[in-house]
């Protein structure tokens, strides 16, 4: 037994330095010269400042922005604090929590085709989930054109042109990143911006 | 259900399959000691170990052998234990994290020493970068490699011409597996991680505005480095509360196909190491027909309970036929997300990419039974292996009662003691998890903390100790089980679920490995066919549905009878 103590001790040692310091810092290394933006979270700037990571989902709740899944992570998209609900399918918690989003979506798209998306009502595994289904994105449309001020078939373009398709054509489901979508949506609105539009938007108070 | 979900199903089932012989034949150079592709660039490193560690390299008989893993054990456990109550005064800890409470550093440290990575923490507000990585990302590597030594041990016991009942040396087998194969591959997968956004980093948390103005503050971390172990390793503990289905570990499809690869890889690759070892491929095969049986079966089930829509989700006004998508990721969608839950349970991973608590009754309980199988379907790296060795000793043992011979496996008679400790093998676990589960279940300090009500909350108990027996790690999530008492009493559980399942496992192999083998007769039952797999499939599900279906009836099962008449609690 005394030599097995020894011999664990010195083995764990040497097993901790290679595989719990030597490997980590290796990846850490080559990641950061030759992939560091990856490495780094996929940060997402606009003009030169960050506003987000294109992996993490972060909250929107304006009627003019596409807006994400409910989130359980902390009071929503705090990505200090993932995870899901962890209600089961018996719980009376999440039945009161969907019910209360669905009048709540309802109500804030009066326009919008069709019954809630399933999407639209459940939270994420992660709280963080950038994505939604293309049919729970463009089920949006009419509430974002009004509240833009745009023609539904302008905003229905821009979600269309986010669509990922399934990884080579049969792994995952397809989906719009509603970060990208958002920003894709303020930059059109930059780009041609005219005079009344200038003033829709300063009264919506997403000009910064 | 669609047929993409299938093709998705199928066509990863199909590259388990391809993997496993030339990985297999991998495993069987490198772990017999053998001359491969890797002993030129990497002996220098596995002597290196040697010489650092002061190793003695003979042969050792499974008392040796279990000394030798036990001491290691405790002692990795102790430093990991330390670590996470220092990691306030050691480096690499930029967000200056306190250090981890006792309870749940004990419960932490004996769930990476034991191979289960039950996460009673949030990884993202309580671990350093230096704990995730010499802490825990260590014992993801060690308690991997310290599995395929007992598997190897078995295995010889079973293989070898009987002489002087020496099954091996733990060091060597130890070193082998870290040097040659988890660290290499390891490497190799990481990267790819990083190039498909898993992050890999020891910068602080960074603070970003969002565009609607709001702070959000992203964590940050050498991430791949553990995914990728992790998954390899079978050890399924995530960087972040909320695992693989948080986007900074498992970011998109591509990457999920390769976690699901290689949560299998190495489990399937040792059913082929053993037809190697026996001199008999089929006697490989047939351990892995009878787990790619329970495999699918689980998937099918627990695929079909998820694609229906869930009970307390479907109010009025919501649409209807997207299936259950409460806890899911949108990326993974339904068939993904019940594939991943089904191979992590099979194998006991533990990792998640979708919340287990928020399954359907029937997709819960396919999970669960997964693990009470004893974690035989494919398994744990080199736990499957020694798992299911054990109930085919079982089962022709069975056999050999039912016509009435002496019942031998590869040549070896399976007699009186072998059965004694097989039986200890299999009575550890279920009363491990019922007897602490029962408790749970009547004590205050078990329901405190429950996260549902009703026939679910049962549930979440019954998974919470099965999780911990199995060395699964993956929990029913909504039961708070960061408290004194739960740390405790899952800490122990799994350091029950382990060694004293190990040690009549290198028990076993001690008295297998010092008798002679005898030459098949006309009674001896043919272990390398359809037959045999079909009867140990008989045979793991009679012995898990006898132990655990009372059990499973009052969570569960009654759950999926009021969920119908759409009762909430």
């Amino acid at each position: 037994m005394k030599s097995h103590f020894v011999t664990s001790l010195r083995m764990a040692l040497v097993t901790l330095v290679i595989t719990g310091l030597a490997y980590p810092l290796a990846v850490t290394g080559l990641a950061r010269l030759f992939m560091p933006v990856r490495a780094g979270g996929s940060i997402v700037t606009r003009d030169g400042v960050a506003v987000g990571s294109l992996l993490v989902g972060q909250g929107f709740a304006q009627a003019g922005n596409l807006q994400p899944r409910p989130s359980a992570a902390g009071a929503g998209y705090d990505a200090t604090a993932s995870g899901g609900s962890n209600l089961g399918p018996t719980s009376r918690k999440l039945r009161e929590r969907v019910t209360a989003d669905m009048a709540r979506l309802r109500d804030a798209n009066p326009g919008a085709p069709g019954p809630v998306p399933v999407e639209l009502v459940t939270a994420s595994g992660s709280g963080l989930d950038p994505h939604l289904g293309p049919a729970a994105a463009l089920w949006q449309v009419p509430r974002i054109a009004a509240a833009r001020g745009w023609p539904p078939a302008t905003v229905e373009g821009v979600i269309r042109s986010r669509i990922e398709g399934r990884t080579l054509g049969f792994l995952g489901e397809p989906r719009v990143n509603v970060l990208l979508v958002n920003l894709e949506l303020d930059k059109l609105e930059l780009d041609n911006l005219q005079p009344d539009r200038l003033q829709a938007a300063g009264q919506s108070s997403r000009m910064r | 259900m669609t047929w993409n979900g299938w093709l998705q199903i199928l066509f990863t089932g199909a590259l388990v399959l391809a993997m496993t012989r030339p990985l297999g034949a991998f495993l069987h150079q490198v772990l017999e000691g053998r001359r491969h592709v890797l002993s030129r660039p990497l002996g220098w490193l596995e002597r290196l170990v040697y010489r650092q560690g002061r190793v003695d390299r003979r042969e050792q008989d499974w008392r040796g052998y279990a000394g030798a893993l036990l001491v290691f054990s405790a002692v990795t456990l102790v430093v990991t234990f330390a670590i996470q109550r220092l990691q306030h005064v050691l480096p690499f800890n930029p967000q200056h994290l306190g250090p981890v409470g006792a309870a749940s550093a004990f419960n932490t440290a004996a769930s990476f020493t034991t191979n289960t990575n039950w996460q009673g923490y949030a990884g993202e507000a309580t671990m350093s970068y230096l704990t995730q990585m010499a802490g825990l990302a260590w014992h993801n590597f060690i308690s991997a490699a310290a599995g395929l030594g007992v598997a190897m041990a078995l295995a010889r016991g079973l293989t070898r011409d009987g002489r002087d009942g020496r099954i091996g040396n733990f060091w060597e087998d130890l070193t082998r597996a870290t040097v040659y194969v988890l660290l290499p591959l390891s490497l190799v997968v990481a990267l790819v991680f990083v190039s498909q956004g898993v992050i890999q980093n020891l910068a602080p948390y960074r603070d970003v505005t969002t565009l609607e103005g709001a702070r959000q503050v992203l964590p940050m971390g050498p991430v791949a480095s553990q995914e990728a172990i992790k998954q390899l390793g079978t050890n399924g503990g995530g960087f972040f509360n909320a695992n693989a289905a948080h986007p900074f570990e498992n970011p998109n499809p591509f990457t999920n196909l390769l976690s699901m690869l290689m949560i299998f890889a190495i489990p399937a690759g040792m059913t082929h190491v053993f037809g190697r070892l026996a001199g008999d491929r089929r006697q490989g095969w047939a351990l892995f027909a009878a787990m790619a049986i329970l495999f699918a079966a689980g998937v099918a089930v627990t695929y079909r309970a998820e694609s229906i829509d869930n009970p307390a989700a479907s109010v009025p006004g919501v649409a209807a036929g997207a299936g259950n998508l409460e806890g899911k990721e949108v990326r993974f969608g339904i068939a993904n997300s019940a594939l991943y839950a089904t191979m992590t349970t099979d194998a006991s991973c533990g990792a998640v990419n979708a919340m287990h608590d928020s399954f359907q009754p029937l997709g819960g309980l396919a999970l669960l039974f997964n693990m009470q199988l004893g974690e035989v379907v494919f398994g744990g790296v080199g736990a499957g292996l020694y798992g299911i060795l054990v109930m085919a000793l079982l089962s022709v043992f069975i056999a050999g009662l039912m016509v009435g011979r002496t019942p031998e496996y590869l040549g070896k008679k399976v007699e009186t003691r072998e059965m004694k400790l097989a039986m200890l093998y299999v009575l550890v676990f279920p009363l491990s998890i019922l007897a602490f589960a029962a408790w749970a279940a009547v004590s205050p300090h078990g329901l405190v903390t429950l996260g549902n009500a009703g026939p679910h909350g049962l549930s979440e108990i019954l998974y919470a100790y099965t999780s911990a027996a199995a060395n699964n790690g993956s929990a029913f999530a909504g039961l708070g089980a960061n408290t004194g008492w739960y740390n405790v009493t899952l800490g122990l559980v799994m350091l029950a679920g382990r060694f004293l399942m190990m040690l009549p496992v290198l028990a076993i192999a001690g008295s297998l490995a010092a008798k002679k083998p005898v030459p098949p007769g006309p009674g001896t039952l043919p272990t390398g066919g359809a037959l045999f797999a079909l009867l140990l499939v008989g045979i793991l599900v009679i012995v898990g549905a006898l132990t655990f279906f009372p059990a499973l009836g009052l969570g569960p099962v009654v759950e999926q009878c009021l969920a119908q008449a759409g009762k909430v609690f």
